[in-house]
């Protein structure tokens, strides 16, 4: 059986009086590749933020191949290998698609190395019309897709991506489907998502958030015809 | 990259050898010695905030401390070598510190620039109450808004007899200033510098690739203010005195201004402005029609509003639309755009 590569045990995490996660255990496997779905302010968000540190969750822990991460700073985190991609699309806009790409790869490889490692990864996402181009005069589509460059370069073996298909055309879908299947090959995968096409189109397993607390966790199959997570989800009424 | 690298160098060299000839032939050396400190003191501001983010309101602080503690340091040791390497190490040590504080305390934008207010007006307000002969250091009397005059200026170092004055001097600042714009020429072309402008562009999306954000904006704060330090304790040379004017809010806000009018992310801009301002405050300190603040103000808001860039960044461009560069690339990248969209 592969190992866990990613658990949290009872977080909590609350703002206030809210509580947007609440007692969530979560199990991943190496190389399984997961969905977390759920109503807004179901508390996926909150969730994913807290395993990949830009929250410091209330209770509970995060471990991270056996090891406690709770608490680490977001950059301590991804100095274990872990790629992260946030809700927002996060890159350097004044600088060229090459740049940002290379930025990522330097922090674990060699100056030479890490252009190698660009090359090769605008070439795999078919970058390399805007290779020289900024980020600031990019379409959304491809500003997506290089920020999945920025988690492909450093190789990790864990990748959390919040809503990586929101406001993407479906040929861009299609091609960013193809590669986080390719991730998966060497990383496990965490999909925090809406687009229920898409998830249909990717996920094995889904885990349904509800209220901050994980409602159910199994096949997409079984989730999509589940009733209550359809009373909860879509909106159907009992 | 290693040959442009190699050009840059020589480019660089060529024209500050014809600047350095030519330059004493228009302007008095005396004068143009304060020019070049003050372009020092614009890229050390123009370091941290055009390429790393750090809007630092107290710049000045480090240029005063700079100059500070030069001053005592060579009163009391009476050789210029030490002093000098004081003189860039304690700011820098100072800036580390506060950078810490600051960055690791994960303030941003204004809180920082009130922080680094702050600083600079404290040092101020110290500095100007130490009037009485209880404020000593060594064999130096910090002398409250007196200043401290008549310490030992630069020196051949080794030779505390054979001091480096005029003309001379000026040779001796220029060429730091070439060495210092080098070195940050090459710092920026480095991962250190590359990284740092990453973080400038985008401080979350850094911190999720895996850079200790709060680390390396500490290690280029404190570059800034050695850089300060040093063109202070080269002002220092040059005026022969120190006073608490050096700390003054009108000189921090004057170094932000050089930054903005020169062009911020430029190596140049920041001297670019920093001399050029430099020498219209000095010109119109000649004459006694109108206010030069007022001019100053007026040149600021001129700039703000026509070449919100800055003047380096405006001439860079329109060189290229000269050379028809521009004007060719343009509509062809956006046939481009149009056709993978379309």
């Amino acid at each position: 059986m592969a190992e866990t590569v990613l658990e949290t045990a009872g977080l909590t995490m609350r703002f206030g009086g809210v509580t947007a996660s609440d007692n969530v255990d979560f199990k991943l496997k190496a190389r399984e590749l997961r969905c977390l779905i759920g109503p807004n302010g179901a508390g996926k968000s909150t969730f994913f933020k807290c395993v990949t540190g830009l929250l410091t969750p209330s209770e509970g822990h995060v471990f991270m191949r056996g090891q406690e991460v709770t608490g680490w700073m977001p950059h301590q985190v991804a100095s274990l290998g872990v790629g992260i991609k946030t809700q927002t699309p996060n890159v350097m806009d004044a600088l060229s698609v090459h740049e940002n790409i290379w930025l990522a790869a330097r922090r674990f490889f060699t100056p030479v190395e890490a252009v190698a490692r660009t090359d090769d990864v605008i070439d795999r996402l078919a970058l390399g019309s805007i290779a020289r181009t900024d980020l600031g005069q990019l379409a959304h589509g491809e500003r997506q897709r290089v920020e999945l460059g920025l988690v492909v370069v450093t190789d990790p073996w864990l990748v959390l991506l919040d809503e990586p298909a929101a406001g993407m055309s479906a040929a861009d879908v299609d091609r960013m489907t193809g590669i986080i299947l390719e991730m998966t090959r060497s990383a496990a995968v965490v999909i925090v998502e809406h687009d229920m096409q898409f998830i249909r189109s990717i996920a094995e397993t889904v885990t349904v958030f509800h209220q901050g607390a994980v409602l159910m966790e199994d096949h997409v199959d079984r989730v999509m015809t589940d009733e209550t997570v359809r009373r909860v989800y879509l909106g159907k009424k009992a | 990259m290693e040959r442009s690298a190699k050009r840059d160098v020589v480019v660089t060299l060529i024209v500050s050898a014809i600047l350095i000839a030519v330059m004493p032939m228009l302007i008095g050396t005396y004068t143009l010695t304060v020019l070049v400190i003050y372009g020092m003191l614009g890229l050390s501001l123009g370091l941290i905030w055009g390429f790393g983010g750090i809007l630092c309101f107290g710049q000045a602080a480090f240029f005063g401390l700079g100059a500070y503690v030069y001053a005592i340091a060579a009163v009391n040791i009476g050789e210029s070598t030490l002093p000098m390497i004081l003189a860039v190490l304690l700011p820098g040590a100072f800036a580390a510190v506060l950078g810490a504080v600051m960055f690791y305390g994960r303030l941003t934008d204004v809180y920082l620039g009130v922080i680094t207010l702050v600083v600079t007006l404290i040092l101020f307000k110290f500095i100007n109450s130490t009037a009485g002969p209880q404020y000593v250091i060594g064999d130096a009397r910090l002398g409250g808004f007196n200043g401290i005059p008549g310490f030992q200026t630069l020196n051949v170092p080794g030779d505390s007899g054979a001091y480096i004055w005029g003309d001379a001097y000026f040779y001796v600042c220029a060429v730091a200033l070439v060495i210092v714009f080098l070195l940050v020429t090459w710092l920026l072309r480095s991962s250190f510098g590359r990284i740092a402008i990453g973080i400038r562009e985008n401080e979350t999306r850094m911190a999720l690739i895996g850079y200790d954000v709060a680390a390396r904006k500490t290690v280029l704060f404190a570059i800034g203010a050695a850089i300060a330090g040093l063109a202070g304790a080269l002002f220092a040379n040059w005026a022969e005195i120190v006073t608490p004017n050096l700390f003054s809010l009108g000189q921090s806000a004057e170094i932000i201004i050089w930054c903005i009018v020169g062009g911020l992310g430029t190596r140049l801009g920041p001297i670019v402005g920093a001399a050029g301002l430099a020498y219209l405050k000095f010109l119109l300190g000649q004459q006694s029609m109108i206010d030069n603040t007022l001019i100053m103000g007026l040149v600021l808001v001129i700039f703000v509003l026509f070449l919100p860039r800055g003047l380096v960044p405006a001439v860079g461009s329109l060189w290229h639309a000269s050379v028809g560069r521009t004007a060719r690339r343009r509509p062809a990248n956006r046939r481009m755009r149009r056709a993978r969209h379309g």
